[in-house]
């Protein structure tokens, strides 16, 4: 057995439709501790379904290695499945089935003994606020209840690690708020180790460690901080009244590292903050554009995510790789 | 924007919502509801699950009729003159209800003849669309076949086929990735410059950021109705703690306890990665008690600081002040 909760080395996936092969998970290699909070981030198609499937042994890989709790993803499911929570993506629970009947049907799988179900229902049905819910169908609950009452299902035989497959989809901001810390309540009392899918980069803030796949590779794997800092240059923001024309005039400006858009706003990436405000000041006076607060703002993940991808764009472009490659992984997954 | 085309069209606010209540029942979904929405602006609606944000939308579509107060699209009413409403809005729904079995340019199409546009006029609409959407090359795929963030630039351009004034946009980007989202947003500023007028829902804060001005709904109530900068000054009770420790987790522990002994007054604890975020009541005070009381834990604090509330932070104090839902 080895120390980490996940680990993959080497991994592949290949889906093979009548046309061609598809690598949807590509030689990824991770290690995650117990304890830590996982994300894993990624344009949509990537491969984070895919790999969180093959990890579980929901899928075979076709080459490489994956374990969880130093269980063989392929060879010791069974014990996987003992030892790890899973919520998949669009899941559905039984909606004919309350609340109550929800988790005991989960128990049941689980084949967690009637002793066990009578401590650690009541506990999980505490935890997740809905306990006064307890006789309501499934079906009934509101989009935000649905998740938590999952979260308590994946949890009612004490796993050591959960893996969350877009867990908040389609949820509302205090639901969501109330997921995440929930979360942060099993990490900081339990020590559990949770793995994450997310196309929010917020919850990706929310991780101790946030990986980045790309094409069914992993690109990044760092801290949320660590990945913040490692973003060349510092971002300036405002808002241009002529948007189109200020775009093109700081692309082409020297000293700008990129430019994202950002609404109505430009987030300009600069070598040296106040030489470069004056210059783009300047310019944008010269020209007749009128822009309001242009100031140095923090670079969050949502930054550091479309900088990566894109830089990651170029140079599969560069290379000549089939762009179109993450169209078709979207559509097996 | 050019100033002229905005006070031209500011003698009508594009949706106007005036002591807008819906009952069902002895339910009040919406509770005396007012807010405006000027030409070319990019307003947020904001509001958890069954507060009452669907609901409002329904009756500025006229698709359910007001118990009381009214609801004006381009200045008609939507209970009287609904189908003047129709013939104004355009709107988009989380489903991106289109038909997977068309292609992209059938889509189009078959959207533009419901609204009854004339053939040469559709025929420039879908190269219009095409391109707005990014769908050169893609005309003929199948819409099925096509990736989230084209599947969704689709269903916008499908949306405003007809030229709407007004554009309503409930939920348009859930479950697409950060750059889709962001080229969608670049989509939608492009309306508002040519002085489309934009309601756009959303339950991700990050993204109603991007909002020119929003409002707060909850449990039927206008909470808060305000550009983002100004909400973030005026409606955070509390503030919050950024705080970096050798060992979070632990530090979680100890400020949960505060919290349930009434030792500190603190509205919410939690891990946020490597650190605690703590939203404080009476803030200023506390800053140093809680590091106090972490240091007696033997835990290192390395930095501690109030940080600038998210627009999420603002949102969650806010729908959860008034007692309800």
């Amino acid at each position: 057995m080895n120390q980490f909760a996940i680990s993959a080395t080497d991994l592949v996936k290949e889906f093979k439709t009548n046309k061609n092969v598809v690598t949807a998970v590509n030689r990824l290699s991770l290690q995650i501790a117990p304890s830590e909070t996982y994300g894993l981030i990624g344009p949509d198609g990537a491969g984070k379904t895919s790999t969180t499937r093959v990890i579980l042994g929901l899928l075979s890989r076709t080459s490489g290695e994956s374990s969880v709790l130093g269980f063989d993803s392929m060879n010791d499911m069974y014990e996987i499945r003992k030892r790890v929570g899973y919520i998949a993506q669009q899941f559905s629970l039984p909606p004919t089935l309350t609340v109550m009947e929800n988790m005991l049907f989960f128990a049941g799988i689980h084949s967690v003994s009637s002793e066990q179900q009578k401590k650690r229902i009541p506990e999980l049905l505490a935890f997740a606020g809905l306990n006064e819910f307890k006789n309501r169908l499934a079906g009934k609950l509101s989009g935000g209840m649905k998740k938590k009452l999952a979260l308590a299902c994946s949890l009612i035989h004490e796993p050591q690690v959960v893996m969350l497959d877009e867990p908040t989809l389609g949820v509302d901001p205090v639901s969501r708020r109330e997921f995440w810390n929930l979360l942060g309540n099993l990490r900081a009392e339990r020590g559990l180790t949770i793995f994450v899918c997310t196309p929010y980069m917020d919850e990706a803030e929310r991780c101790t460690r946030v990986g980045l796949i790309y094409e069914g590779k992993l690109i990044v794997d760092d801290s949320p901080a660590n990945i913040k800092r490692g973003i060349p240059g510092h971002v300036l923001e405002f808002a241009p009244s002529d948007f189109a024309v200020a775009l093109k005039l700081c692309n082409e400006m020297a000293g700008v590292l990129e430019v994202q858009t950002y609404g109505d706003k430009l987030h300009v990436f600069v070598d040296d903050v106040s030489k470069r405000k004056a210059q783009i000041e300047a310019v944008l006076d010269s020209k007749g554009i009128a822009y309001d607060n242009l100031r140095e703002i923090e670079v969050r993940m949502e930054e550091a995510f479309i900088s990566l991808i894109r830089r990651q764009n170029e140079r599969v472009e560069q290379i000549g790789v089939p762009t179109n490659k993450s169209e078709m992984t979207g559509e097996i997954q | 924007m050019s100033t002229e085309l905005f006070t031209a069209q500011n003698q009508e606010s594009p949706i106007l919502v005036q002591n807008l209540t819906k009952r069902f029942g002895v339910f009040t979904a919406v509770d005396h509801v007012n807010f405006s929405v000027q030409a070319g602006e990019v307003f947020g609606w904001l509001g958890p699950n069954g507060a009452g944000k669907t609901t409002t939308i329904r009756m500025l579509l006229g698709l359910i009729k007001p118990t009381s107060g009214n609801a004006f699209v381009s200045g008609f009413n939507s209970a009287t003159q609904t189908k003047s409403v129709h013939a104004h809005v355009g709107y988009m729904s989380q489903q991106f209800t289109l038909y997977n079995d068309l292609t992209a340019m059938q889509n189009i199409r078959f959207y533009g003849s419901v609204h009854g546009l004339p053939s040469d006029e559709l025929r420039q609409r879908i190269s219009e669309i095409i391109q707005m959407a990014g769908l050169e090359g893609r005309e003929n795929t199948l819409t099925g076949s096509l990736s989230g963030g084209w599947k969704q630039r689709l269903a916008l351009g499908c949306a405003i086929v007809h030229h709407p004034k007004v554009v309503f946009l409930d939920e348009p980007t859930a479950g697409v990735d950060p750059i889709s989202r962001r080229q969608f947003w670049e989509l939608i500023y492009q309306m508002a410059k040519d002085g489309v007028t934009v309601l756009v829902t959303t339950h991700y804060m990050e993204e109603a950021e991007l909002c020119q001005r929003v409002g707060f709904i909850s449990a039927g109530r206008l909470v808060g109705l305000d550009s983002v900068s100004e909400l973030k000054l005026t409606q955070m009770r509390g503030q919050v703690l950024e705080i970096n420790v050798s060992d979070p987790e632990k530090a979680v522990r100890i400020l949960k306890a505060a919290q349930l002994s009434h030792q500190v007054p603190l509205d919410e604890v939690a891990l946020y990665g490597a650190q605690v975020h703590a939203v404080v009541l009476e803030a200023q005070e506390y800053k140093d008690v809680i590091q106090k009381m972490l240091v007696e834990g033997n835990i290192q604090v390395n930095s501690i600081a109030w940080i600038a509330p998210t627009l999420e932070d603002v949102f969650i104090s806010s729908v959860k002040a008034p007692a309800g839902n």
